[in-house]
C-alpha cells in the first residue's frame, strides 16, 4: 500500500442547528484520486473546505501526511499552501493576467523570483494549449479555458494534495471536455486528488475510490466498478438511478 | 442514520483541548489588547500633564464649574443642531436621488437635464461649504423685497447644506446605481417592467444596499458640518458656545459642544460598522479567511 496524504477521522461540522458533516472517516493514499459524490447539501463541498482549513471543523481530526492540521497551532496558512483548490466558478482574480493568477502562490507565498515563477507558469499554460493566453486577462477567455487557467494555478506550486470543489458544474456542456481531459492528464501525472462531482460517468471513469455522501454521512464507499456497478445500499441504488434515467 | 443520538453527541477529547487552547489564546490577546492599552493611556496622560503649560490649558480648557453652567445654553443650540440635522438629511436625500437618477438617464432627449445635473455636482463639489453657507445666507435675502419677511438664517443655513451635501450623495447614489449588474436590468425589463419601475423596484434598492456604508460616512460628515451655520448668526451649539465663551472668558463651552457632537455621531458610527460587517457576512456566507 502507497502512502496515506490525507485522513480524516470523525469529521463533524454544524452551521447553526444543521449538521452538515456527521462523522466522516476517509482514507486517501498518494497517487489516489477519491472522488465524492451526492446529492446537493449531502455536505461534498462543505467537507472539501474543512481540508483546506477553510471551514473549522467541530469535532475529529484531519491528517495531512500525519500532521494533525486541524490543531489550532499549526498555521493554517502553511497548510493551506500545502493545497491545492479548484471551485467551482473559477474564481480567477479578474484584475491579474492569466500569467500571473498561476504565478501568484509562487511568487508571493514561496518566494520565487519572477523569472522563475513565470518560467514555469509558461511552460504549465503551454502544456494546457493557453501559452498564448498567459499575458491576457481572465475575462478573455472562455469558460473551460478559465477553468484550466485554475486548474493550473492550483497546481504551479506542486501541492501535495489536489481538491476538485465541482469543477465542470458551472460550464457549458461543449466546454466538460476539456476540463476533464486536464483531471485526467493529472491523474495520469500521479497527482492525488480528491473531487466533488456531480459527472457521474467521469468519475466511473478516472476515480480509484469512490464516496457515496447522504445527509453528512459516508453511506457507502468503494471501488467504481462495485459502486457504480452493484451499489449494496438501496440510497445508493437510488440517488444512481436518478442519474441514469 | 447512525445508532448514535447525534442532537447528545458529546464532543471529543481532541476538540475539547482544541476548544481549551482557543479559549486560552482569547484570553491572551485581550489581556495583551488590555495591557497594551493601559500602557498606552499611561504614557499620553503622563506626556500631556508634565507639558509646561498644562496647569493654564486645563484652567481655560476644562473647567468643571465654566463646564455645567454653559451646558443648558450650549445643549438648546444643540436641540437646534439636530433639527436642522433633520431637515437637512431629508432634502440631502430627495435632491440627491433625484439627481441620480437624472444623470443615468439615457436617450439625447434628457442631455439638457443630464448636462445641468452634472454641472450642479461639479459645481457644489468643488465650492467650499462655508462658501456656499455665505452666498445662500447673504445672498439669497438680498433678493427679497425691502418690505418681505427676512427668511431666517436657520432656514438658508439649511438649504445651503442640502445644496452642498446633494452634490455629494448623488454621486455615491450613481455610483451604486450603476454596479448594479446589468443583467438584473435585463431581467427586471424582460418581464415588462417599464423603465422606471426597473429603477424603482429593483436597481435602486441594490444599490441603496451597495452604498449604505459610503452614504452613513457622509451622513457623520453632516451631523458635524450642520454646526457651520453659527457663522450665519443662528444661535446653535457652536454659536452658544462661542456666546458662553465671551461670558465667562473661558474656552470650555467648546469643549462643551464638541462633547456634544461627538456624542451624537458615535451611535451612527456604530450602527454603520454593524450594518457593514452584517452586509460582509451575507454575501461571504460561512468561510472564516
Amino acid at each position: 500500500m502507497s502512502e496515506v496524504v490525507l485522513q480524516l477521522q470523525g469529521i463533524h461540522k454544524s452551521f447553526g442547528d444543521r449538521e452538515v458533516l456527521r462523522g466522516i472517516d476517509l482514507t486517501v493514499r498518494t497517487h489516489e484520486v477519491v472522488a465524492l459524490i451526492g446529492a446537493s447539501g449531502s455536505g461534498k463541498s462543505t467537507l472539501l473546505r474543512t481540508i483546506n482549513l477553510l471551514e473549522r471543523i467541530d469535532d475529529g481530526q484531519i491528517l495531512l501526511r500525519g500532521q494533525d492540521i486541524s490543531d489550532p497551532r499549526v498555521p493554517a496558512d502553511a497548510v493551506r499552501a500545502r493545497i491545492g483548490v479548484v471551485f467551482q466558478h473559477y474564481n480567477l482574480f479578474p484584475h491579474l493576467s492569466v500569467l500571473d493568477n498561476v504565478t501568484l502562490a509562487a511568487r508571493h507565498v514561496f518566494r520565487e523570483s519572477r523569472q522563475d515563477a513565470e518560467a514555469r507558469g509558461i511552460d504549465l499554460l503551454g502544456r494546457i494549449g493557453l501559452a498564448e493566453h498567459a499575458r491576457s486577462f481572465p475575462d478573455r477567455l472562455s469558460g473551460g479555458q478559465q477553468q484550466r487557467a485554475a486548474i493550473v494555478r492550483a497546481i504551479a506550486t506542486n501541492p501535495e494534495l489536489l481538491l476538485l470543489d465541482e469543477i465542470t458544474s458551472a460550464l457549458d456542456p461543449e466546454l466538460v471536455g476539456e476540463v476533464l481531459d486536464l483531471v485526467r492528464e493529472l491523474k495520469a501525472e500521479g497527482t492525488t486528488i480528491v473531487m466533488a462531482t456531480h459527472e457521474m460517468a467521469f468519475a466511473r471513469d478516472v476515480a480509484d475510490h469512490v464516496v457515496f455522501l447522504d445527509q453528512g454521512l459516508i453511506a457507502e464507499q468503494g471501488p467504481p466498478e462495485q459502486l457504480f456497478g452493484a451499489p449494496r445500499e438501496p440510497r445508493t441504488r437510488e440517488f444512481l438511478s436518478r442519474f441514469l434515467s | 442514520m447512525t445508532s448514535t443520538d447525534e442532537t447528545a453527541r458529546q464532543p471529543s477529547s481532541i476538540e475539547l483541548g482544541r476548544r481549551a487552547f482557543r479559549r486560552r489564546q482569547t484570553i491572551r490577546s485581550v489581556a495583551i489588547s488590555a495591557a497594551s492599552t493601559v500602557v498606552l493611556a499611561v504614557v499620553l496622560w503622563a506626556t500631556i500633564i508634565n507639558t509646561p503649560g498644562w496647569a493654564r490649558v486645563q484652567q481655560t480648557f476644562f473647567d468643571p464649574e465654566v463646564f455645567w453652567a454653559a451646558l443648558p445654553r450650549v445643549w438648546d443650540g444643540f436641540l437646534l443642531n439636530l433639527r436642522v440635522l433633520g431637515f437637512a438629511v431629508a432634502g440631502v436625500l430627495v435632491l440627491s436621488v433625484i439627481l441620480a437618477i437624472v444623470r443615468t438617464l439615457r436617450g439625447p432627449i434628457f442631455f439638457p437635464l443630464r448636462f445641468l445635473a452634472s454641472a450642479y455636482t461639479d459645481l457644489f463639489r468643488g465650492l467650499p461649504l462655508i462658501i456656499v453657507l455665505y452666498l445662500v445666507g447673504y445672498g439669497v435675502p438680498g433678493l427679497q423685497g425691502p418690505g418681505e419677511a427676512r427668511i431666517p438664517a436657520v432656514v438658508l443655513g439649511t438649504v445651503a447644506l442640502i445644496l452642498t451635501y446633494s452634490a455629494y450623495v448623488s454621486e455615491v447614489f450613481r455610483a451604486g446605481i450603476e454596479a448594479v449588474h446589468p443583467s438584473q436590468r435585463l431581467a427586471a425589463r424582460s418581464l415588462g417592467l417599464s423603465h422606471g419601475k426597473t429603477l424603482r423596484l429593483i436597481v435602486l434598492p441594490q444599490a441603496v444596499r451597495k452604498v449604505t456604508p459610503a452614504l452613513m460616512n457622509d451622513f457623520i460628515a453632516l451631523t458635524k458640518d450642520v454646526g457651520l451655520i453659527s457663522v450665519l448668526g443662528a444661535v446653535d451649539a457652536v454659536r452658544a458656545a462661542q456666546i458662553e465663551t465671551a461670558k465667562f472668558f473661558n474656552f470650555t463651552p467648546y469643549v462643551v459642544a464638541g462633547l456634544l457632537f461627538v456624542i451624537l455621531s458615535i451611535p451612527i458610527i456604530r450602527l454603520t460598522d454593524w450594518y457593514t460587517a452584517r452586509l460582509r457576512d451575507r454575501e461571504q456566507i460561512g468561510g472564516i479567511v
